[in-house]
């Protein structure tokens, strides 16, 4: 197993969440639909509202991501959307997300697909597009507002949020990257075909074989390549299905519950999807100190999973107050019943 | 330049005509107009109207009304200033009998609002507006009349209830018009009641949909003198635009335009506010009524409400507006309504009113406006003894 | 809007992208060839902060066409900071917390679908200024 290092040293050179304000409590989903039984994974969820989706979402975590950058939007060669809930099938999220972040005309501009990983997946080939030389800044977000069936126990935790992250040269990165890995497998623990709107699973077979597995396969050859130990990491993230998964992943790894605490959202937000590890990530980064390490580690299913290791720098101090914190999005919520909720995702059949 | 007066006026009752199509309406009010003038033809037909392509699918009205009414042949042709539409036929009309190149002109207002569905006949309407910066917003016209009113109310302390005379007087005077569209008379209650189109503008604050055709017949002062019997003068006759966004305007509530045509109305005819003794305003909504008085200098800054507080508007008042029910209450076709403007205050001079009849009235001002005050045209007609 | 038509604004729906008249240096919202003011031509691009001050309001419950599944929705006129007023909806604020003069800041979202199958249009709202927070 050979972890990835690209020619030219490179780090997030600026990064910003968002998340919409409104909350779906999982006792009203209880209510509606297990007579007020509490099965709930978390809870609540955050829910986007009537005139948000994959674009606006990624739109102002991508602003928030250049303010912490300081650099020209024209200079971004790549603005990459990663998610599984593009407003479009057939014309790319990213090209908008460029246009109105002013990054056009010179640039890529694909959209990304693997479940959850689909971000991160963005992310390695940012790394790569500017640890080859061939671009000096490249974004990658990671953004959903993912639909979970009425009734089924995704409903529970699908949920909307991202985050941005622009890589650029080592020397002006807030946060280094010491090393990243991918691994990917063919699985069959969660799929949508294109004319359906709710994803089919397969339910516990999702865990070990999935999630686990790929997770901490990813994990422990990263940390192996690098020689690093656990306890010579401040702090990791994962991807957070709800808060029972990273946890249990994090324990099987050798890591202290206060390392996740901080980038663990699952409970108040729900499953973000693309956007997990990337915002359980911006949280981490909102108050890491100079030197620290951070494991972060994605999870998509079909499936793979995407690590990778931050060296926190200097310069976060000073960059990271050009944007708002994670937590002033946690912050504002609007709780919402379940027909609010209803209306809002486009649940009702209007024609 | 020569001296032009109205020699014949006709219109249809406002409603909801569905037995009656767009070209049949037209063809009636400017039948009604023609025998009311004595006459059997004219020279040209002017006609206002804003909304035939939109809702009707029909263009060419000036040629198709002509044709219809008996008049195929002539000059014709449409103008189009929106909510204005009317007062500009009017305009026209005037100029080419004032140029002294045609003896007899028709202006017909004529508009079909009620074939749509309301959502057709709202989108339609907010083609007054600007399209890629108000419509596409999601702003309704109404809309854009409520933060004016808003505004308003928050720079001169007045509240919603304080414009309700505005609406009580033209229920008031339209059950006395058989020709209104509403003609029940409405409470203060009522108006504070009224449900909200959009906030702070409400059901009774604004003019509603209906079908409707005017005429006036323009011809030479001389002609008029002819006929016998009271000769209404146009004494003023002027226009203005202002930008067509809100938001391009550095004061939105000072509707420049209004003020402008109207100073032009009162130097061309000699007179200022003090001289007239009714004004048929654009009373398309409550605030449009605040402001128009205030732009035509009956009012400062902020007193449009207070004049209506301190029952100035009424019939008895200091200048009577909405005589025969205004835009609020006769109703508000919207092409057709400058010239039911102009057709009521002619019927006032010649004394023609009714129930609604101001004694003694020599000068009568009609204000139509176009959008949220882009395109303003005033006039000032006359009694002549 | 037609496509075209979608396509020409886009600049102004997306980034509040404006104009500076370079004769008498007033900032123009939306773009126009030749300068309201002064009468010169007016063709320098700008994109604007996006700050402003709400100058009036209004809660629409009649939506027109194409809007009614949002309805009731907010709409303002906006001073933005540049000096221009732009009309706009205002979001992620209920009505009874918005006032004239508030603070507020241009915000991306989608403004309407043509259905299904129809394009999104994308364009500029408003929405109170987001309150800073401690990270931890």
């Amino acid at each position: 197993m050979s972890i990835m290092k690209p020619l030219r040293a490179v780090g997030i050179v600026g990064y910003g969440a968002y998340i919409p304000r409104f909350r779906l409590s999982a006792s009203e989903i209880d209510r509606v639909w297990h007579g007020g039984e509490a099965l709930a994974p978390i809870r609540e969820k955050a829910v986007a509202g009537l005139d948000e989706d994959t674009v606006t979402i990624s739109i102002e975590a991508a602003r928030n991501a250049l303010a912490r950058a300081g650099i020209a939007p024209s200079k971004l060669r790549a603005v990459w959307v990663g998610s599984e809930s593009h407003p479009y099938a057939v014309k790319p999220s990213s090209a908008i997300v460029a246009e109105a972040i002013g990054a056009t005309p010179e640039t890529l501009g694909a959209d990304w697909q693997f479940a959850c990983k689909a971000g991160t997946e963005a992310l390695q080939a940012a790394i790569a597009l500017v640890g080859s030389g061939m671009a000096d800044y490249a974004m990658a977000i990671g953004a959903d507002t993912a639909q979970g069936r009425p009734g089924d126990e995704l409903e529970y935790t699908a949920a909307a949020g991202g985050a941005a992250y622009i890589v650029g040269p080592a020397e002006e990165a807030i946060a280094i990257l010491e090393g990243s890995y991918s691994y990917v497998t063919d699985m069959p623990d969660f799929w949508r075909r294109p004319t359906q709107h709710y994803p089919q699973h397969g339910g516990r077979f999702t865990g070990e074989p999935a999630y686990f597995a790929h997770s901490e396969a990813a994990a422990r050859a990263l940390m192996e390549g690098l020689h690093i130990a656990p306890q010579e990491v401040t702090w990791a993230v994962f991807h957070q299905p709800n808060a029972r998964f990273p946890r249990r992943a994090a324990q099987e790894l050798g890591f202290q519950p206060g390392q996740i605490a901080p980038g663990l959202l699952a409970e108040e937000i729900g499953n973000t999807y693309a956007g997990s590890s990337l915002l359980g990530l911006s949280a981490v980064l909102d108050l890491a100190e100079p030197g620290q390490r951070i494991l972060q580690v994605s999870f998509g299913s079909g499936a793979g999973s995407d690590a990778f290791l931050w060296r926190v720098t200097g310069r976060i101090s000073e960059r990271r107050n050009a944007a708002p914190c994670t937590r002033a999005y946690l912050a504002r919520r609007i709780p919402i019943d379940y027909g609010t909720y209803v209306r809002y995702r486009g649940k009702l059949q209007m024609h | 330049m020569r001296e032009v007066a109205i020699l014949g006026l006709g219109q249809t009752p406002v409603g909801e005509h569905w037995e009656i199509s767009l070209r049949d309406l037209g063809a009636q009010a400017v039948v009604a107009a023609l025998k009311d003038a004595g006459l059997e033809a004219a020279e040209l037909l002017v006609v206002g109207n804003m909304l035939s392509g939109s809702l009707s699918h029909q263009e060419n009205l000036g040629a198709l009304i002509a044709d219809y009414a008996g008049l195929r042949g002539i000059e014709a042709l449409k103008v189009e200033a929106a909510c204005a539409s009317g007062a500009m036929a009017v305009r026209m009309a005037y100029l080419a009998v004032a140029g002294g190149l045609v003896d007899v002109a028709i202006a017909c207002g004529v508009e079909k609002m009620t074939d749509g569905s309301g959502e057709e006949t709202t989108t339609a309407l907010a083609a007054a507006a600007d399209d890629l910066f108000e419509s596409d917003q999601g702003v309704s016209f109404v809309a854009l009349n409520a933060m004016l009113m808003r505004r308003y109310m928050h720079e001169f302390g007045y509240r919603r209830e304080d414009f309700a005379e505005f609406a009580v007087n033209a229920h008031r005077n339209a059950a006395r018009n058989p020709n209104a569209m509403f003609r029940r008379p409405i409470t203060h209650q009522a108006f504070a009641e009224a449900k909200m189109i959009a906030t702070p503008i409400s059901l009774l604050d604004s003019a509603g949909i209906g079908d409707g055709a005017a005429a006036v017949v323009l011809g030479p002062v001389d002609w008029a003198r002819r006929q016998g019997g009271a000769i209404i003068r146009i004494a003023a006759s002027a226009s203005a635009t202002d930008s067509v966004a809100l938001h391009d305007r550095d004061d939105p509530l000072d509707l420049q335009a209004a003020s402008r045509s109207a100073q032009r109305a009162y130097a061309q005819a000699g007179v200022g506010p003090q001289d007239i003794d009714l004004f048929e305003l654009h009373d398309a909504f409550t605030i449009m009524s605040a402001l128009s008085l205030e732009a035509a200098g009956f009012a400062p800054r902020g007193g449009g409400v207070r004049l209506a507080l301190e029952g100035e508007i009424s019939l008895q008042g200091r200048i009577p507006i909405s005589t025969m029910g205004g835009l609020k209450a006769r109703g508000h076709p919207v092409g057709a309504t400058g010239v039911y403007q102009i057709v009521e205050a002619a019927l006032q001079l010649r004394g023609q009113a009714g129930e609604n009849q101001i004694p003694n009235c020599r000068l009568a001002m009609t204000q139509n406006i176009g959008g949220s005050g882009a395109n303003v045209v005033t006039h000032i007609l006359e009694r002549l003894a | 809007m037609t496509i075209p038509s979608y396509w020409r604004t886009r600049k102004q729906r997306l980034s509040l992208q404006g104009e500076i008249c370079p004769h008498c240096q007033r900032r123009l919202f939306p773009p126009r060839d030749i300068c309201p003011y002064c009468n010169g031509p007016a063709k320098v691009a700008i994109p604007f902060s996006g700050r402003g001050r709400v100058y009036s309001f209004s809660l629409v419950h009649n939506a027109p066409a194409g809007f009614e599944p949002y309805a009731p929705y907010l709409v303002a006129l906006i001073k933005l900071e540049e000096g221009p007023l732009v009309t706009a909806q205002l979001t992620d604020v209920s009505p009874d917390e918005v006032s004239i003069g508030m603070p507020v800041e241009m915000v991306t979202r989608k403004l309407r679908e043509e259905g299904e199958e129809g394009l999104i249009t994308y364009g500029y709202k408003f929405r109170p200024l987001l309150q800073a927070v401690e990270a931890s």
